[in-house]
């Protein structure tokens, strides 16, 4: 590919690029990213490059390869365009029918549709079905066009318009103002107006500054980053050349997970396109401008997606924290002026330098500029990446958007905001997300992850499981972290097992306040959260488990025990069969006794009791019924009256 | 892994002392283990102190010192699958391979590891095997996955 | 170097910048608890037992004296409550790990600290960091390091290093608050020797 050398000739290679594409050709785009391709979309790629192949359609359909569109409980995910006939949980068994059925016959196969979980009604085209419909997707909704590996599929959409914009008609300081204007603040956690963080290091008096990604995404639960990294790098790239530009550096660094092969494989390939074409290197675009990005694996280590200790790392050392007295921004990386923001903020500049600040500022509340990505994930219908305007209310979010709770289970509580968040219970579901509201109901806005909680998660396990991941997540550097998460933990172990006693509550609390106050990063001042939050909403739960030995929600397995019920009982044997350790005694037409002796709590009998007997139960904070006698137990087939 | 090779590793990366981690990612990536002798070699090579590079090497989870087995088991505990019931399928492979989760069985047969989000959240509780994921686990669905390893 | 000046329990301290809030009150003969500082190498801030109030435009947050650095109008409070109240956990923290250490008991005797709130843990070091860093700093051997994380954190003497240069050194034993330094070393020796 020749180099560019001027917004000119820019021009004329993204017209080449749009005149080129033939209008008339098919294109399916089927969804690449990691969760599609954990779902099989590589074995339906294969089928479908095969299957065109084979009906001899190479000249008349393209099939692109796209990153995440968002909506992964349904994937594997193909939309066929111009139409935008939209097809889910797509099976290689499914692509000979889609290609002599839609693509030959243009013919809609109604039982690969999206149906109306309430009414039944089909949905064609992907932009109306309700998941889509609702959000906002300025952010990812590029995600669903391009082929991340490709760089003249970023183009043919407008892609690198804002970077010669900005070094072609405006100043540094001119693009630091727009992005102060647009009011954004960062997308990865601390909510920090990202201008005023530019500001700081642009005036810093060193000449040499660096601007750095933080793809560190860590949050358990979260992989909004991931997506926009595997499905659109360049975005980043351009945003961060922008970056660079403003605060007057000239290198760049990009720290992504090594759990993330795809999203390295794709940004390594889009730095070298891009450097191959001029958006990368020296005199970018003619401007004068010299800007380089490397790419920086990470090892291991959720500790490292905090700032400080991200660019110690970035150094070859430990992931430790330094504390926050003199700012990164004036003296960060190698203490040097370094700006770091997160994916998801870097995405948004390229859209604020493209279209203005003003139009940014249309979306969100006065406080929260913009739209957000969240994963919504856990006990919710439709899993999924969702982007949607700040102050859009979680009852939106979670019923309008994610479908509401599977298996007719009852909503308990949102958590937002990982490790360092909180849980929000139901009376505060009208809340709007944004990065205050959420803070003040005792939670944060985070990197976008939002687990759905229902009925049968217990709030006490939640708060120990959070701090059983930061014991292993700190960097073990300050006391009140290490020492105190230790103890904290296992408390709240000793509480879900049963070992839960009278002052345990009020020594959580004094562990609190020590790694609230004291702790040296915000690893560890944040790492109460979760305990703090479910306290202050489910504080019934915490007694009965410490007073009463019980578990409300029946999940801690040392409180509960599992139970037939003699009554519902029909003597099937499916739990008998399927129990692993052989702990249920029964025969046929017998009632079946769970041996408590030998039941290891697994719920295998509990998840294959036939749902028209639902005789498998589970007791908490009550001693198990004695078993029914031997003689007594030969089932009496139920009359059919109504129960 | 001999010399020459990681002297390679080194000087793709200009043999600066910051590269340590990404030096030592490519070597556990090739070689799927850290001996002694191979930290000895970087130590001496980027003039780093070896008490610099045992710290990372046991700070951060991509390396191991110990050779490991030859299938990487792995269970994600990230929230959404843990609220799905990933414990449950830890404590099926505990049973059904002998080991714990950070342990290696003496065969060399499964390295088995708790991992962090896998971001497949929709097909939790996942179980990763050689990298293959296997959605939507159960414990009894666990027994069925090993089957094709034994 | 310019002068500052900033206000430490309610005195009035000349300070020159670059100095950290400790030094400032140490120049006054205020004295702050510390363990992990010591004058020969660079502030740590770990065992955050020097945590002292710090009121910047109108608010209070603490913050760790020995990394502090001062600045011009600040006030800063170096007892308190709260900070009293934080320092017993930090000591009864450290206790699980050290019960015996003569440093953490008279600390313990001031702030009204039991060493008994906690169950006893297996390793005695509190990670005070004074022998590694004196090693790497003053002595620039690294013949003991860190290893691993979190709660799993510990010290290691580096065997090949190790037996070569500490016989003839020894010049952290003596900085241990928790004085089990020396047995570790010989720990350590007899693992690793022929």
């Amino acid at each position: 590919m020749t180099r560019i050398n001027s917004p000119a000739d820019l021009e004329k290679f993204r017209q080449g690029i749009l005149s080129s594409r033939d209008s008339d050709k098919l294109c399916i785009t089927l969804c690449s990213g990691s969760a599609c391709q954990a779902s099989g979309s590589g074995e339906v790629a294969a089928s479908l490059e095969a299957e065109i192949e084979k009906q001899g359609l190479s000249s008349k359909v393209e099939i692109r390869k796209t990153g995440c569109h968002g909506f992964c409980e349904r994937g594997p995910i193909i939309v066929i365009h111009p139409d935008e006939t939209c097809y889910l949980q797509i099976e290689p068994v499914d692509i000979p029918e889609i290609i002599s059925q839609t693509i030959k016959e243009k013919q809609v196969i109604e039982r690969l549709l999206y149906s109306d979980p309430v009414t039944g009604k089909k949905i064609v085209h992907e932009s109306e079905i309700p998941f889509y419909k609702n959000q906002e997707r300025l952010v990812f909704g590029n995600n669903l066009k391009i082929d991340p590996k490709s760089i003249e599929d970023y183009l043919a959409i407008g892609g690198y318009a804002a970077l010669t914009k900005a070094l072609s008609e405006m100043t540094g300081e001119q693009v630091l103002e727009e992005v102060k204007k647009s009011n954004l603040r960062g997308r990865g956690g601390g909510g920090f107006p990202a201008g005023i963080k530019w500001e700081g290091a642009r005036n810093a008096p060193d000449a040499t500054k660096y601007v750095i990604v933080n793809a560190d995404e860590g949050d358990p639960g979260a992989y909004m980053d991931r997506s926009l990294l595997e499905g659109n790098p360049h975005s980043i790239l351009e945003g961060l050349t922008l970056g660079a530009y403003a605060i007057g550096a000239h290198e760049g660094y990009i720290y992504v997970r090594q759990e993330y092969p795809l999203a390295v494989d794709n940004v390594n390939k889009a730095i070298k396109t891009a450097e191959e074409l001029g958006f990368l290197g020296k005199n970018i675009l003619g401007s004068g401008f010299d800007f380089t990005i490397k790419v920086h694996q990470g090892a291991g280590a959720f500790v490292c997606g905090e700032s400080s200790a991200l660019m110690t790392a970035l150094e070859g050392r430990v992931g430790e924290p330094r504390p926050k007295y003199i700012r990164s921004n004036i003296k960060g990386l190698w203490d040097k002026p370094s700006v770091l923001n997160n994916v998801e903020t870097w995405a948004n500049v390229t859209l604020i330098i493209n279209k203005g600040a003003n139009w940014f500022r249309q979306y969100g509340t006065e406080g929260s500029r913009g739209t957000k990505i969240f994963s919504l994930v856990g006990k919710i219908t439709n899993t999924g990446l969702v982007e949607v305007p700040m102050g859009m209310t979680l009852r939106d979010i979670i019923f309008k958007i994610g479908g509401g709770i599977p298996n007719h289970k009852k909503f308990k509580a949102v958590q937002t905001g990982g490790p360092s968040g909180g849980c929000i219970p139901e009376e505060l579901l009208d809340l709007g997300v944004d990065f205050d509201a959420l803070s003040q109901a005792g939670s944060m806005m985070g990197s976008g992850g939002m687990i759905v909680l229902d009925e049968d998660t217990c709030m006490v396990d939640v708060a120990r499981y959070f701090i059983e991941f930061l014991t292993d997540e700190s960097c073990g550097k300050c006391v009140p972290c290490r020492e105190g998460l230790r103890q904290m933990l296992k408390i709240l172990t000793n509480i879900t097992i049963g070992k839960g006693k009278e002052g345990d509550i009020e020594l959580l609390e004094e562990l609190s306040e020590t790694a609230k106050e004291a702790a040296l990063c915000a690893l560890g001042q944040s790492a109460p959260n979760p305990f703090l939050s479910t306290l202050r909403y489910f504080r019934d739960e915490y007694e009965a488990h410490i007073k009463e030995k019980r578990c409300p929600a029946l999940s801690c397995k040392e409180l509960i025990a599992f139970y037939i019920d003699p009554e519902k009982c029909q003597g099937c044997g499916t739990c008998l069969k399927k129990c692993p350790t052989d702990a249920i005694i029964g025969g046929k037409k017998m009632i079946h006794i769970v041996d408590q002796e030998k039941c290891t709590k697994c719920g295998t009998c509990f998840e294959v009791c036939p749902t028209k007997f639902s005789a498998v139960t589970k007791i908490s904070g009550v001693p198990v019924p004695p078993p029914v006698p031997e003689e007594e137990r030969t089932v009496v087939k139920k009359s059919k009256e109504k129960q | 892994m001999d010399n020459d090779r990681i002297d390679q590793i080194i000087n793709k990366h200009q043999g600066a002392a910051s590269s340590l981690i990404q030096v030592l990612l490519e070597i556990q990536s090739e070689h799927h283990w850290l001996p002694r002798e191979v930290l000895q070699r970087i130590s001496e090579k980027l003039q780093v102190p070896l008490a610099r590079i045992l710290h990372i090497v046991t700070f951060y989870k991509a390396f191991s010192l110990v050779p490991k087995g030859q299938h990487q088991v792995h269970v994600c505990v990230g929230t959404a699958c843990h609220v799905r019931g990933a414990s449950r399928i830890i404590d099926s492979l505990q049973t059904l391979i002998g080991i714990k989760p950070g342990e290696t069985d003496l065969e060399l047969k499964y390295s088995f590891e708790t991992v962090n989000c896998l971001g497949c959240c929709a097909l939790g509780p996942v179980l990763e095997i050689d990298g293959k994921t296997h959605g939507k686990m159960t414990p009894v669905g666990v027994a069925d996955v090993l089957k094709n390893y034994e | 170097m310019s002068e500052i000046l900033l206000e430490i329990d309610g005195k009035e301290v000349k300070a020159k910048s670059g100095m950290t809030i400790l030094e400032a009150a140490r120049s006054v003969g205020i004295s702050i608890p510390t363990l992990c500082y010591h004058e020969a190498l660079e502030p740590f801030g770990s065992c955050r037992l020097c945590s002292v109030e710090v009121e910047i435009h109108g608010r209070i947050k603490l913050v760790a004296a020995c990394v502090y650095p001062v600045a011009a109008n600040i006030v800063v409070k170096t007892r308190s409550a709260k900070i009293d109240r934080i320092r017993k956990m930090i000591l009864e923290l450290y206790l699980a790990h050290a019960p015996d250490s003569f440093v953490l008991q008279d600390l313990a005797k001031e702030y009204g600290a039991d060493k008994d709130r906690f169950e006893k843990e297996s390793s005695f070091c509190i990670h005070c960091g004074l022998c590694v860093r004196y090693c790497a700093e003053v002595k620039q051997k690294n013949a003991i390091g860190f290893v691993d994380r979190g709660a799993r954190k510990e010290i290691c003497f580096i065997p090949e290093i190790a037996a070569q240069e500490c016989w003839d050194c020894k010049e952290c034993f003596p900085l241990c608050p928790t004085e089990a330094l020396q047995a570790a070393y010989v720990l350590s020796q007899s693992l690793f020797s022929p």
